[in-house]
This record gives C-alpha cells, structure tokens and sequence, in this order.
C-alpha cells in the first residue's frame, strides 16, 4: 500500500487540505490503516517536488494549506492502478521454512505444527469475518478491505492443506509393498535450497 | 443447559473384514441451541458421515447421538421420522429443491408430510421465504431460479416450523463467494434465533462464520478453535509494526 498513490488518488476527486486528506484516507480503508498527520505532510511534500501535486498559495505549512492533483499526477496515478505489484519473486515465507524445517526435526509430527498453523489461521479468519458481519452494509470499502484479508489468509490455509495432502500420499507411497527401496518418506525428503533462490524479498 | 445437538464417542464402520473403512473415530460433539458450529476436513475426513448421523439419516456404529437431550437409538423408528421432520433441517450441497415444485410449495413440503394442512403450510412457507428475501419468487421454479436463490429456498426450506436443529453440508456448493457469504449470514441469523447448527465445509471462509471450529482428520476431532477474540483485537497495532 503506498499512501503516496492512495492520496493522489484522493486528490483526483478535487483539491483538499492535509488534514482532510488523512481523515479520507483513513475512512476509505476501513480505518485498517492509521496515518498520522506528519506521513501526511511529508509524502505530500515529495509529491510536490516531484511535480504531482501543487499547493494552493498560501504561505504557511498547517491543517489549511490545500493542495491539487497536476496532469503528470493524474498520469502517474493511472500507471500506478495499471502496474501489477511485485509478486514474481517469492517472499521468503516463514511459514513454509517452518513447515520445511518440521519435516527433518526428529521427534517433530509435522501434521501438529500444520494443524497448529491451521487453527491459529482460521481463529484470524474468524475475527475478521466478525469485523465484517458487525459492519454497516453500506460501508463498501470496509468490506473489500476485510476480504482482501480473508482471501489471503484463506490462501495460506489452502497451502497447509495441500502440504498436508500432498505429505500423507508421500507417506502412503513409501509404506506400499511395491515402493522401491529409494522411496523417500517425509522425513527424508531434501530440502530445498531456499536461500540460494534470487529475487527474495522481505 | 441441554445441548441441541450431543455426539458421545460415536465412531462408524463401513465395511468389514479387508474392505473396512472406519469412517469415524470416537467422535464426541456438542452443540448448544443458538450456537453456529462448523467442521472442517479434507475430503474423506468424515465430515459427511457425522452430519448424516447427527440428523439421524444414518446409525452410528457405536456410541450415542442426543438431539435436545433425547437418545435417537431409545426412539422407534416414527418417532426418529417425526424428529427429523420437525425439529432437524437438512442443506445440501446441490440444494436437493424438487422440481416439479415451486418455491413455496418446496418449503412447505416438510410441514405438509408432517399433517400441517395444506393452506397452513404454505403461509408458513411464504413467511419462511419472505424472511431470506424471496417474497416474489414463491411462485417460480427451481430453474427459473438463480444458484444463489436456489439455496435460499433450500435454507428456508430447512428452518420453516420450529426446527432447532440446522445441520448444512458444503452449504455454499459452487455459488461464488459473495453468494456464498449470504449463505452464511442466513445460517447465523437462523442461530441467533435460537437454532443451533453444524456446517460441515472443507473451505476456511466459510467456517470463519461459525462460532466453533472443530477440525476432523481421519475421522477423529483432532483440534478446535479457542473462543474467538473480540475483532477489536485485529484494530490494534501489534508491537512489531
């Protein structure tokens, strides 16, 4: 989320002061996301040097002073909708490295760390949904907010429970009569070398 | 307090000898009235099997199942029949909506074979529509009805009389998501009524919805859900942000 695009955004509905702009923002995200009011004039200031916004002429820094969005920030704010966010490298997700980790410990039942994972995922989820059933129906942005949080919860769990699938048929492979003798229970299964994959983000 | 619903170490065999598949495990479940609860597991978990056995659909091997106290293997078998008409209501996955019947006509079936007269059933019926938004579409048919209307008549279909049991299996089948939640704000308003319900589901949205998640693995409850935080707790800034 850059708050430097979610005010030019705000900006592109017409000129507003600083303070207005940090209660719009705040509202259209639910309030999920506080600002305090020197991210506000800060990020505003490096609008205006990069020439995406300007500011109405009054002389003093503060609450009144109003700002507009110019041509090249209504430019740079339509190829900011348009450029999809970074998600070609993978982020190094701690939870998978656990899961991965699990399956060498000794002693560790890998399907427990899952099912501990699943539970903590799900009782999130369970808050969240909450948050969205006690939220006025109109207010659309809360909604879109909690979803985007859901679903990506949602996808986590989905991962455990493929890996805990995918976990079970390896185990039930590797116990079958015919399975050759290099069959490869869980706990035998290399890791894969994480670190040395390039673009590794967070 | 009685609980609606009480499963008491109930386990289920298929099968004997090398064809036998032990389908639930010692499985103990309680469901107070009001309270939404939902069970998750993969696909061959069991999940079916102990909500076809909670509604009475199917005996468990050994061990008890309670509906509002009563042990269903103390009851002959009218009276097991009369329980599931009255007090218990089915949704399946693919609605199970008779076609030949309309909206109306469908939710009120249940009261009908239970000797409610005909006119009587079919105001219960509308009022039951009415309430989950369908006051128009009484007089339609299944297939002049969308997905997400056809699970509301089954819903209704399941909540019509004072059934106080609910008892769901993938409720929200293949309707998308935003038809699916409906599904799921249906189910909790019918609990904050005073029905107590069980939705089987191997999807994690859909259980979020529920007051209670018990996981099933293999036929045995491996884990539940704590009694959930207030959502305030999401609002407030951790300490490593």
């Amino acid at each position: 989320m850059t708050v430097r695009h979610a005010l030019l955004a705000l900006l592109s509905e017409g000129p507003k002061y600083g303070l207005q702009l940090r209660q719009e923002f705040e509202a259209r995200t639910g309030e999920v996301w506080p600002l305090n009011v020197g991210q506000v004039y800060t990020t505003l200031q490096r609008l205006e040097r990069d020439g995406f916004v300007e500011s109405e002429d009054s002389a003093e820094d503060g609450p009144q002073r109003g700002f507009r969005i110019t041509r090249d920030g209504e430019k740079e704010l339509a190829e900011w909708l348009r450029t999809p966010p970074d998600l070609s490298s993978p982020p190094r997700d701690e939870l998978v490295i656990k899961v991965l980790v699990a399956l060498r410990v000794p002693g560790v039942d890998v399907h427990e760390v899952i099912q501990v994972h699943r539970r903590y995922l799900v009782e999130l989820m369970q808050q969240w949904t909450r948050l969205k059933e006690d939220a006025a129906e109109h207010d659309l942005g809360f909604a879109l907010v909690v979803d985007a949080e859901l679903f990506r919860i949602d996808s986590v769990v989905r991962w455990l429970d493929a890996a805990e699938g995918r976990l079970k048929r390896a185990s039930v492979e590797a116990d079958a009569p015919e399975a050759t003798t290099d069959a490869q229970s869980p706990a035998a299964m290399p890791l894969p070398r994480l670190g040395r994959r390039v673009g590794v983000r967070r | 307090m009685t609980a609606a619903l009480e499963l008491r170490s109930v386990s289920k065999v298929y099968g004997d000898g090398p064809t036998e598949v032990q389908a639930l495990r010692e499985v103990n479940l309680s469901v107070e009235a009001g309270a939404l609860v939902a069970v998750m597991g993969p696909s061959g978990s069991g999940k079916s099997t102990l909500l076809t056995i909670a509604g009475s659909l199917e005996d468990a091997t050994t061990g008890e199942v309670l509906v509002g106290g009563l042990t269903l293997s103390g009851m002959s078998r009218n009276d097991r029949a009369r329980l599931r008409r009255r007090a218990i209501g089915y949704v399946f996955q693919d609605f199970n909506l008779l076609a030949g019947l309309t909206a109306v006509e469908n939710v009120a079936l249940p009261l009908e074979l239970d000797g409610v007269a005909a006119r009587t059933a079919q105001a219960a019926g509308m009022e039951a529509l009415e309430q989950l938004g369908l006051s128009d579409q009484g007089s339609r048919f299944p297939d002049q009805l969308s997905g997400g209307e056809r699970q509301r008549v089954a819903i209704a279909r399941a909540v019509v009389g004072d059934r106080r049991l609910l008892l769901a299996d993938e409720p929200s089948g293949a309707l998308d998501s935003v038809n699916g939640e409906a599904v799921m704000r249906l189910m909790r308003a019918a609990c904050r009524r005073g029905v107590a319900g069980v939705v089987v589901t191997h999807d994690a949205q859909l259980a979020s919805w529920a007051d209670r998640v018990v996981f099933l693995r293999d036929g045995r409850v491996v884990d539940q859900t704590a009694p959930p935080l207030g959502p305030e707790s999401l609002l407030e800034p951790s300490p490593s942000q």
